[in-house]
Formats: C-alpha cells, sequence, structure tokens
C-alpha cells in the first residue's frame, strides 16, 4: 500500500531541493550587481563544454566491448551530424536521426 | 510578430516533444507499475519537472526513502542545475516577471535550446518562456499518458529514445559551427570521456562538471597570460 503522506513529503523535498539549485546563481549574483569576472567569463565558455558532457551523458549505455560495438550509435550520430551540417535544419536531422537509430536497432543490428 | 513567435518557439521544441513524451510515458508505466496512478506522474511533472530525478524517485517513492536521504540524492542528481543557471546568467538578464519560472523550469534539454540563443525577429522573452512552457507541458502529457496507459502501448518505441541524443548532437554541431573557439567543447567532451571511464556510468557528471570547471578557468588564466605578453 502506498504510504500517501510519506510520497507527498518526499515529492516535497525533492520539488525544493531541485528548486534550490535552480535557483541559487541567480540569487547569488542578482541582475543589479556586477557579476565576478570569472563567473561571467564561465557563463560565456561552459555553455559548449556542458553540451559536449550531455552528449557524452546520453550515449552512456553504449556497449563499445559488446556486439553490436555502438555501431548503431556511430552511424545515427554521424547521420544527425552531417545533415545539419549539411542543411542546417534541426527538425530534419533529430527526426531523420531518430527514424534511422530505430531501424538500426530494431531492424539491422 | 507574436504569432511567429509562438510558431518558433514550438518548432524549436518538436525534438524535446518526441522526447519528453517518450521519457515521460516509461515514467508514467514505471510509476503505475509501482502503485502510484497517472497524478503521481503528473504531480511529480508539475513540481519536481526534473526528468532524470524523477526517474530516481520512482525507486525513492516505491522504497519509503528518508526524508534526509531524498534530499541529499536530489543534492547529487541535480547538482549540474548550478552550472546550468550560472552559464545562463547573462542570457537570462532582463526577462522580467517570466524570469522565475524560466529559473524553475531549466531541466537538461530547454537548457540546451536557450543556449542556442532566441532566434531573430522573436520576442526574446516570451520565446524563452514559451520554450519552457511547452516543454513541462510535454513531459507532463508523457507521464499522464503513460500512467493511463500502463504496459498497453503495442508498437514497437525501441530507440525512440534517441530523439534527445540527436537534439543534443545538433546543438553541438551548431554550436561548433558558429565559433572559432573549439576548446572548450572539447575539454567538455574530452572530460566527461575520462570522468565516465574513472567514475563510471552512474557517478561521472559531478567529477566531470568540477573538471570542466577546472580546465575552463586554467585556460582563461592562461590567454590572460599571453594576452598581457603580447
Amino acid at each position: 500500500m502506498i504510504d500517501v503522506c510519506h510520497s507527498l513529503a518526499l515529492i516535497v523535498v525533492m520539488a525544493l531541493v531541485t528548486a534550490l539549485l535552480r535557483f541559487l546563481p541567480f540569487l547569488l549574483f542578482p541582475e543589479g550587481k556586477q557579476a565576478p569576472k570569472v563567473i561571467t567569463y564561465l557563463s560565456g565558455v561552459l555553455p559548449s563544454a556542458v553540451i559536449g558532457m550531455l552528449v557524452v551523458y546520453c550515449l552512456k549505455d553504449v556497449q563499445l566491448l559488446t556486439v553490436p560495438h555502438g555501431l548503431p550509435e556511430l552511424i545515427a550520430v554521424a547521420a544527425v551530424a552531417l545533415s545539419y551540417v549539411w542543411k542546417r535544419n534541426t527538425l530534419l536531422s533529430v527526426l531523420g536521426g531518430t527514424v534511422v537509430y530505430m531501424v538500426l536497432v530494431q531492424m539491422v543490428f | 510578430m507574436a504569432k511567429s513567435t509562438i510558431k518558433t518557439a514550438f518548432l524549436a521544441t518538436v525534438p524535446v516533444m518526441t522526447g519528453y513524451l517518450v521519457m515521460g510515458m516509461a515514467l508514467g508505466i514505471l510509476m503505475a507499475d509501482k502503485g502510484y496512478g497517472w497524478w503521481w506522474s503528473a504531480l511529480m511533472g508539475l513540481t519536481i519537472y526534473a526528468g532524470s530525478m524523477e526517474f530516481v524517485a520512482v525507486n525513492l517513492l516505491s522504497g519509503g526513502a528518508a526524508v534526509i536521504s531524498t534530499a541529499i540524492m536530489t543534492l547529487l542528481v541535480q547538482a549540474r542545475h548550478l552550472f546550468y543557471g550560472v552559464s545562463l546568467l547573462e542570457k537570462y538578464r532582463g526577462m522580467g516577471r517570466a524570469k522565475p519560472y524560466l529559473i524553475f523550469g531549466l531541466t537538461d534539454e530547454t537548457y540546451a535550446l536557450a543556449c542556442s540563443g532566441a532566434p531573430e525577429g522573436t520576442d526574446k522573452r516570451k520565446y524563452y518562456f514559451l520554450i519552457t512552457l511547452f516543454d513541462q507541458l510535454y513531459w507532463i502529457a508523457g507521464g499522464t499518458i503513460g500512467g493511463l496507459l500502463g504496459a498497453a502501448i503495442t508498437f514497437n518505441t525501441r530507440g525512440l529514445d534517441f530523439a534527445m541524443t540527436a537534439l543534443f548532437v545538433v546543438i553541438f554541431t551548431e554550436q561548433a559551427m558558429s565559433t572559432r573557439d573549439h576548446v572548450p567543447a572539447i575539454i567538455g567532451v574530452m572530460s566527461a570521456l575520462v570522468c565516465l571511464l574513472v567514475f563510471g556510468t552512474e557517478n561521472f557528471l559531478i567529477p566531470s562538471m568540477l573538471l570542466i570547471t577546472a580546465l575552463l578557468l586554467g585556460l582563461g588564466a592562461l590567454r590572460k597570460r599571453k594576452e598581457a605578453v603580447i
């Protein structure tokens, strides 16, 4: 049986901690105040580094040592990146890449 | 113009929509399986609104975890949001009344979209607000549908969640194409790979973040010294 009160309490805790982490930088460096130079510098270079990290995060469960050695992921990621360089159309690359990946994992490998 | 901002924002979030509907449904199904009906998933999407954390939440809730360990777990899983905030301080300047909601709704995917900036010709404030709102609606819808359907899904969805990976790859490619400074991106990928090998799939995000920050700070100091010499 579900303990409704306890479950609700846990959801409140998770919501509060998550919100705190999201708000903290904005509370520490409010708009009126000039943020320290190092923070301004970081806010400029962090995004591309973090997105790079998130790409790795998305692919973290790929098993390179067992069949199919991450081949579906490699092919699909290449399809996404190359089609984007070619057409520069986000939707096309994302949907196309996803279809390629689904076909690969469901029918080919 | 207002209409075109809505359209632009919607189109920008379509990749997130596919990802969130699939992942949200997976979450809803999982929750329903543990005895938590659709409204629990909807409630979590409304209040916590953080994909990876909500998957952890399934275990915490069904296992009856303690409040303290839940708080610590949340801190660990969500610590990366500190970095999102720091990198959006400038972009989210002057967002007015919408700002608290923009910050509340800063998931990985919305962060990635925000990083790409508002397209030209759109009302910035409105654009950021709408992508945040649309993304959250997709997530709540996914969780609710998953909770209602249970395990009754018939078509083979295997691989559909790749949409999210594809979106990140697109944003990464776009950033690489629009800048001549590729060092931060390389630092990001390499740090994550090294930490993945050292710390394993479950625990590598926070070490990666720390390593990235340290290396970027080092890079900044190095470049500054070079400039001073010239």
